[in-house]
């Protein structure tokens, strides 16, 4: 399903971008460090275990993260180019204020939440609902204008026009995350944050609507922000994927790189933690361990209690994000000291000889056998 | 920033810190609680600890109040009352009623309320009728009529007063009560609780209650509030026998005496000020109720002041550029300008610098998943 992209042109720009709950002393250190890029057209996965980092890493550069939560560095550039216009404007999101966000969120960047049933009115119609929008940002259309776009935002997710006048509890759980994916498509985004949108939906809706979004982005060009714990789905769906760990981003690498030749050990442990549908049976290896508590992270490598090949320097010396030493030019990262170059990786976790190409690398994931 | 903190010291947890953080520091309730502390001792010693009996006179012949003196710190009133004693000893009643009010109040809100929104139906009808009835009734008037007949013996015996005051002030609070227990009842665990063949009384009283007490708890401040006024408006008043000794009887004689009109305000001004000394205790130990009930007020209003929290625009804080290692102090405080408050920043950053206390109210970046649902357990999903 990934499909390659027509120019590696950056839409959505994070660099070193700390978010902590709380202020001064007793802080917490929710996301520490993040850089990332987003191309246009891009799917971009976030994966990482509960309490990673990673919705608050995408609320932070949205600048809807709650209270207690505050950005303390780094910088978030959103690339505005609207709709037909031809002009590119870089916007500093951590500099704007309420009324620049207000004109760029939504119309530009917008974001699908997690929980379908509590993020629409439950006493207002869907209609009503999906032409607020519009009237807020599309002011030249008519009363029949609009309703006609929200036939046509319905009928995109793959929802019959009659339901326009059903109210929220009328519809059934999946429904009602299509009508919110259809919101965010409203006025045409060109980033669309999605957090984990379909982890409420049995596996057979969650396929459905997937496709529809893939198919919808395929058509309407924009990008993807892409948060979950199902790493399997990642895999089929994303272009890239970012695997975070206590806050920080542990490795990034293409999607199907990242599946058949990953760098980083908690990347390998979340990848043998779901079967193969094919090939042999293999035991199955999860990660020992729970995650480590923000409040009291384990000294240099957040992950070093829980990785089977951890040395001595990695329970002083944080790693940085760099690129793996023995497997240079390729567009990945790593944050581990196995892949310094000081000594060979094990061999999980060394550079594999390339698959004929990333795309049928692509399919042959199990999760596209669902 | 980057390796500052990839030295954080892992912080062994307290259990014992983490409940005590739980009650609010802030200076709101720091005020409130000393202020109320400061009249509960004034209601037990003061009349011990008051220079003269508060119906001393220094003299019999002198009809002219006194200005305050060394001799009597807040002067005397026409009768050459000393006003400080009088005042040291006004609180006792006052608060005594009030809070006795208060109790019975509440006591019957909880049973009128919770009762009738989780049981429903017939019973729910009446004793709604019954609250909206004494909702309608003008409070004070009532209570002018109930006290009117009563013999001076009785209309000076505080137990007396507390009771017929609280028997008028309980409908708000049930109304309040049975709203939000119709609200509760209907939630899975009370109803899981029903199914299993809990009790009815066990379930109010361990499913529902718990659920309550900061509702509890704030109305049962706002009906002291509302006693300690209808207790002083009464004595001023005259329904109350003037012959007992509190802040509202000292204003009824001043009243009396015209004190306003020949400017002898130390006459009036120290109970006055007392009484509304007492309701703003009250109402900053409410803030503190607030806090508990909503944790995150505790982070985002009253610990930090400097870093204004907006929903939808995350404040942005930056302790000098991004990247730099822990250069000793923030040298470049930058705070975004559309959240500093007033423009002052250095104060901003050293207030939230200086608070040590436990996070109590700041939650983990959870991503919204309540269940610890862990990476090893998605291959069910396949």
């Amino acid at each position: 399903m990934s499909t390659t992209l027509l120019a590696a042109e950056p839409v959505l720009e994070v660099r070193n971008l700390c978010v902590d709950y709380g202020l001064g002393e007793d802080a917490v250190h929710g996301v520490t460090d993040a850089t990332l890029t987003l191309h246009r057209g891009e799917v971009l996965g976030l994966a990482g275990e509960s309490g990673s980092g990673k919705s608050t890493l995408a609320y932070a550069l949205t600048r809807l993260l709650r209270a207690p939560g505050v950005i303390t560095g780094g910088e978030v550039l959103f690339h505005n180019r609207p709709q037909g216009s031809e002009h590119t404007e870089t916007v500093d999101l951590l500099a704007a204020d309420a009324a620049r966000l207000r004109q760029i969120r939504w119309s530009q960047l917008a974001v699908v939440f997690q929980s379908a049933m509590h993020a629409l009115n439950p006493v207002a119609r869907v209609d009503a609902q999906l032409t607020d929008v519009l009237k807020a940002h599309r002011k030249q259309m008519t009363p029949a204008q609009r309703r006609e776009r929200a036939v046509e935002l319905l009928r995109m997710v793959g929802i019959s026009e009659d339901r326009l006048r059903s109210y929220p509890h009328e519809l059934s759980g999946g429904m009602r995350q299509r009508v919110m994916i259809a919101m965010a498509l409203a006025l045409e985004p060109q980033v669309v944050i999605m957090d984990e949108p379909t982890t409420a939906l049995d596996v057979v809706t969650q396929r459905e609507i997937l496709e529809e979004l893939m198919l919808l982005r395929q058509r309407l060009g924009f990008a993807i922000i892409f948060i979950t714990h199902d790493l399997s789905l990642l895999i089929e769906l994303a272009d890239s994927i970012a695997i975070m760990y206590a806050g920080r981003l542990v490795e990034r690498a293409g999607a199907s790189e990242l599946f058949h030749a990953p760098r980083h050990p908690y990347s390998l442990g979340l990848l043998n933690s779901f079967p193969a549908l094919h090939g042999e049976r293999v035991r199955m290896e999860g990660i020992p361990g729970s995650p480590p508590s923000l409040t009291a992270l384990p000294g240099g490598c957040a992950f070093h209690p829980r990785c089977g090949y951890a040395m001595d320097r990695c329970r002083t010396d944080t790693p940085p994000l760099l690129q793996p030493q023995d497997d240079p030019g390729r567009d990945r990262l790593a944050a581990c000291w196995l892949q310094d170059g000081r000594q060979a990786p094990p061999a999980p976790l060394a550079a594999r000889p390339t698959t004929a190409d990333g795309a049928t690398g692509a399919d042959q994931t199990p999760g596209s056998d669902r | 920033m980057a390796a500052a903190t990839s030295t954080i010291a892992p912080v062994p947890p307290v259990p014992a810190a983490r409940r005590a953080s739980r009650i609010p520091r802030s200076p709101k309730v720091i005020i409130g609680g000393s202020l109320l502390l400061l009249f509960a001792l004034l209601a037990v010693f003061g009349p011990v600890i008051a220079p003269h009996s508060p119906n001393w006179q220094a003299s019999t012949s002198n009809s002219i109040p006194q200005p305050p003196s060394g001799r009597f710190l807040l002067g005397t009133d026409q009768f050459q009352h000393d006003i400080f004693s009088q005042v040291l000893a006004g609180g006792r009643d006052t608060l005594l009623i009030a809070f006795l009010a208060g109790v019975i109040a509440t006591t019957l809100s909880i049973l009128v309320g919770v009762t009738a929104g989780y049981i429903g139906g017939l019973t729910d009808e009446l004793l709604s009728i019954l609250a909206n009835i004494f909702l309608a009734l003008p409070g004070l008037l009532i209570l002018i009529v109930v006290m009117r007949p009563l013999p001076p013996g009785d209309t000076n015996n505080p137990l007396i007063i507390g009771l017929v005051i609280g028997l008028t002030a309980w409908a708000w609070g049930a109304r309040v009560l049975r709203a939000q227990t119709l609200a509760l009842r209907n939630q899975d665990y009370v109803e899981s609780a029903r199914v299993i063949g809990e009790r009815k009384p066990r379930i109010i009283v361990f499913e529902v209650l718990p659920n309550l007490l900061p509702i509890l708890a704030s109305s049962f401040i706002f009906t002291v509030i509302y006693a300690i006024g209808t207790y002083v408006s009464l004595s001023w008043l005259g329904v109350i026998n003037p012959a007992s000794n509190t802040w509202g009887t000292m204003l009824n004689s001043a009243q009396q005496s015209s004190a306003m009109l020949s400017n002898y305000w130390w006459w009036y001004v120290p109970p006055a000020l007392c009484v509304a000394l007492v309701g703003i205790a009250l109402a900053l130990l409410n803030f503190g109720i607030d806090e508990i009930i909503n944790p995150r007020l505790r982070s985002t209003r009253s610990r930090h002041r400097g870093v204004r929290f907006t929903l939808g625009l995350t404040p942005v804080l930056r302790s000098g550029p991004a990247g730099t290692g822990p250069a000793g102090p923030p040298a470049a405080v930058a705070l975004s300008a559309a959240e500093a408050e007033g423009g002052d920043t250095a104060t901003a950053v050293a207030v939230s610098h200086r608070d040590s206390t436990a996070p109590g109210g700041s939650t983990p970046p959870g991503d919204g998943t309540a269940a610890a649902s862990t990476i090893a357990a998605k291959g069910e999903t396949l």
